[in-house]
């Protein structure tokens, strides 16, 4: 039985140390960043391990970081919030910032909420993706819920997840052009099937 | 009393054809439900006996478009489903109303996004508007009532009118080229 939350990133840093990029934790909540490459080789882990024994995949979505912190929406937060009042909260440096916003290298983001009824325990994966090439490892051999969740996150923002079943489009329509949550979508495309464009 | 008729003693009385036809038509208005979000849990309210539709005639919802003579579309209609409800109102035959149940279904309310159709006018045409988020039972019986002088007139709308043809407090000015995070950019 693990207890602490934080032990379970430091298993997982132990266990595949080559493929984990980042780990940290906010109240309770334990995310770990790993290489793509290395994602079936983690999920496995996650998986079938005891310890982990990760049985149920709580969601899968993805992220576009495109226009990440160069908007209101998105300006800078300190990550932990401050205990000072909101007249003396420091601000965030812009250049300290700016080694967070996405580059080419590190556009998309595929996140993975594990549960372990046995633990009771829960664990956020996230796996950082090129702009030029969105590809990552289905893991649909493992968990059957990343189906429908990986089918949508294709058609959303485009992911391609490599050896799914059956990847194609789960909530647009057939002829649909393009990824409709990726933030280069203009707000105002449409795509009518009857009727005008308006 | 020279000239007067008492009219409780006549057997018969005259009238316009289409005036009697209008009469009868505005007290047998058989519904199509055509619901697909929130807006039909008020559609439901509405229909319960509290509200008594059934004293305009309008108490008996078809659920095949063929033997339907108003069509009400309650809830949001998305691109993907636009097809679906221009062939439900292709079939209804003549002669046959529409009803725009909530704003979506109006304007498209504030679903300003890739997936949703903005108003139903630009795809079939919209007899009654009925905004409202959702629209108040009384506020839809106000709508019925309406769509009743508009039966009894004979009169009908038949291609789709679209944005510019809405009612004044329906037409919101679009500004495509504008959105949110463009407009407020952080000064570098």
């Amino acid at each position: 039985m693990v207890s602490d939350t934080r032990t379970l990133a430091r298993l997982i840093q132990r266990r595949c140390a080559s493929h984990v990029l980042a780990a940290h934790h906010y109240r309770g909540q334990q995310t770990v960043l790993i290489r793509r490459e290395g994602l079936l080789q983690v999920a496995r882990f996650l998986k079938d391990d005891r310890t982990m024994a990760f049985d149920v995949l709580m969601d899968l979505t993805a992220v576009d970081y495109l226009k990440f912190g160069t908007t209101l929406s998105s300006a800078p937060t300190l990550t932990t919030p401050s205990p000072l009042p909101y007249y003396m909260t420091p601000k965030v440096l812009p250049e300290k910032w700016e080694r967070m916003v996405a580059s080419d290298q590190y556009r998309f983001e595929v996140v993975y909420h594990f549960y372990s009824t046995a633990h009771n325990h829960r664990l956020r994966l996230k796996a950082p993706l090129p702009a030029a090439d969105p590809v990552v490892d289905s893991v649909t051999g493992l968990w059957a819920a990343a189906n429908w969740f990986e089918r949508e996150a294709w058609d959303m923002f485009g992911i391609a997840f490599r050896g799914h079943p059956n990847l194609k489009r789960l909530l647009m329509y057939e002829g649909f052009v393009g990824h409709p949550l990726r933030k280069d979508y203009p707000v105002n495309r449409r795509q009518p099937l009857v009727g005008p464009v308006n | 009393m020279q000239g007067t008729v008492d009219v409780s003693k006549l057997s018969w009385t005259t009238t316009r054809l289409d005036a009697a036809l209008g009469w009868a038509r505005k007290f047998s208005i058989f519904q199509y439900p055509f619901v697909t979000a929130c807006c039909g849990m008020e559609y439901m309210a509405t229909a319960t006996s509290h509200y008594d539709m059934d004293r305009f005639g309008a108490g008996f919802p078809r659920f095949s478009p063929r033997q339907a003579d108003v069509l009400f579309v309650v809830g949001t209609v998305s691109h993907k489903i636009a097809p679906v409800l221009k062939r439900v109102y292709d079939q209804m035959t003549e002669p046959k109303w529409v009803v725009a149940f909530g704003v979506c279904t109006c304007t498209g309310g504030f679903y300003d996004n890739y997936a949703t159709v903005r108003g139903i006018d630009t795809i079939i045409p919209v007899d009654v508007y009925i905004p409202g988020c959702p629209p108040r039972p009384e506020n839809v019986l106000d709508g019925l009532m309406k769509l009743q002088e508009k039966i009894a007139q004979g009169a009908q709308t038949t291609v789709p009118t679209g944005p510019s043809a809405r009612p004044a407090e329906l037409q919101r000015p679009h500004r495509p080229e504008t959105h949110l995070d463009d407009r407020y950019q952080i000064p570098s």
